[in-house]
């Protein structure tokens, strides 16, 4: 098979790649040492990272990676997992019904623990609190904290992450496209 | 996906895994959760019109709805103004005006679903129509299939019974043919339906030729309210040649399945340690019933209806 056609939206000429591949690595590494500095000692051990699908998946189970890698094992590995907002999301009846993923709560749940949500992109807000309100269903965490790759702004919620990857001022008209390997075979973040 | 779910055939491979997978993301959502609520349709209205009599398809609907935050309304055609001579046709408009979204419909008479379907701006979803259709339970069939066996595509299911009134048997052989299992039918002479040469399917009137090739095993119920025609010489007889036993049970492959859609005539069609072998998925069937039709309001409700 040609490569062409995954290149194809990167030849557009409005495209411009905003992270490649090592910069995603080092923004990772940074968040995730980040995360293990606000934890603390005391908190680490009740750490719990869960993705936002789909693209918040991968990089939960990449933070967790790197903070297990950070701690040297310390603390055991980080319980990871996904939680799918489709089924809060305020706009199916404007926007239509999609297909769901998964969610995956880790063995244990969520209660009394220090968990980070993780997305791809944050934007308006409302698919966090979408997240917020599924997590409530699902059990009553100490702390809930935000990680997120790119913060685009247009915020429509009163909604900030805790720990973001790269601040990236757009237009509303611009589209801000995070491709991961795990996913799209490659890692990087174009603007168009 | 479209707007109504009248007819098994209605639904392509597409929308069939579709309906499949999104139950399965609802059951793993739900799974070990204290509070098994979702806000989805919250302020949809589902009203559960039911002409003929129901336990656990209007109770599953109803509880489905329910999880997804509808609200609804529980029409049985007895008590209502159905008594005093309002039509279908009627009944539906005067629904309708009160706001409801979607229609549940069980019927005596075939096609009535597909009539409403005709009247009403909200989704008609057919919850067993005469001896036509049954749409959901094919799904949740087909669901609990999955679930035991890990897929559908080749896998061997032999329908048992009274063929000809069934509208679960109708619904299933459409569905599981477009999911890609093979399906034998296996019934009295008297109890197949005229035209059967032109369904995707084998037909045997031997149970007993056929068991050890069945991955599954859909015992179907005798239904004593449409055996009105000495469709076989007696019960005994039956229940004899066609019933599933322990004996039959024992002759099937090491993970077949066994299922009945219910409710069960115990010792007639099946019998009661058969029911409740480990082989038998009666009861898993119907709480997968459960997240089956939630998914099905869901994907029909779930964006703008009109």
């Amino acid at each position: 098979m040609p490569a062409a056609p995954l290149h194809a939206e990167s030849v557009d000429p409005r495209a411009r790649t905003v992270l490649d591949s090592s910069a995603i690595g080092r923004i990772i590494d940074r968040i995730a040492h980040e995360i293990i500095e606000r934890a603390g000692d005391e908190h680490l051990p009740e750490l719990t990272l869960l993705g936002i699908p789909t693209r918040g998946g991968p990089l939960a189970d990449r933070l967790a990676q790197r903070i297990a890698v950070f701690t040297e094992g310390g603390t055991g590995l980080v319980p990871v997992g996904t939680v799918d907002i489709t089924l809060y999301r305020d706009d199916l009846r404007s926007r239509g019904v999609r297909p769901l993923s998964a969610t995956r709560i880790p063995d244990g749940g969520i209660d009394g623990r220090h968990v980070v949500l993780v997305d791809d992109v944050l934007y308006s807000g409302r698919t966090v609190r979408a997240a917020l309100d599924a997590l409530r269903e699902v059990g009553r965490p100490r702390v809930v904290q935000l990680a997120v790759l790119i913060d685009r702004g247009h915020r429509e919620l009163p909604i900030r992450a805790d720990y973001v990857g790269k601040n990236l001022p757009t237009s509303a008209r611009e589209q801000v496209r995070v491709r991961l390997t795990e996913i799209d075979g490659t890692d990087e973040v174009v603007v168009r | 996906m479209k707007r109504h779910l009248l007819s098994a055939a209605d639904l392509d491979l597409g929308d069939a895994t579709l309906i499949l997978d999104t139950a399965a993301q609802i059951d793993a959502a739900l799974a070990g959760r204290e509070v098994k609520k979702l806000p989805t349709l919250r302020g949809r209205t589902v009203v559960n019109l039911f002409f003929e009599d129901s336990t656990r398809t209007r109770i599953s609907f109803e509880l489905a709805a329910k999880r997804l935050s509808a609200d609804v309304i529980n029409f049985a055609a007895k008590g209502s103004s159905v008594s005093k001579g309002e039509s279908l046709k009627d009944t539906a408009l005067t629904l309708e005006a009160m706001g409801a979204d979607a229609i549940v419909c069980r019927h005596s008479a075939s096609g009535a679903p597909h009539r409403l379907a005709e009247w009403v701006q909200g989704s008609v979803i057919n919850a067993g129509d005469g001896t036509h259709e049954h749409p959901t339970q094919a799904l949740l069939d087909a669901y609990t299939i999955r679930r035991r066996l890990g897929r559908l595509d080749g896998v061997r299911v032999t329908i048992v019974g009274d063929v000809l009134h069934s509208r679960v048997a109708r619904s299933n052989v459409l569905l599981l043919d477009t999911l890609g299992a093979q399906i034998t039918l296996v019934a009295p002479p008297t109890l197949l339906p005229v035209g059967i040469g032109s369904w995707p399917v084998e037909v045997s009137y031997d149970l007993d030729a056929v068991l050890a090739k069945a991955d599954v095993v859909m015992m179907l119920r005798v239904q004593q309210e449409r055996m009105n025609a000495s469709y076989f010489p007696s019960a005994r007889e039956y229940s004899r040649r066609y019933g599933l036993d322990a004996r039959r049970m024992a002759v099937l492959p090491e993970d077949a399945i066994v299922m009945h859609p219910g409710p069960m005539n115990r010792g007639m069609e099946i019998a009661a340690e058969v029911a409740d072998s480990v082989r038998s998925t009666i009861v898993e069937q119907v709480s997968n019933g459960l997240s089956v039709r939630m998914a099905v309001l869901y994907l029909l409700l779930g964006g703008d209806s009109k």
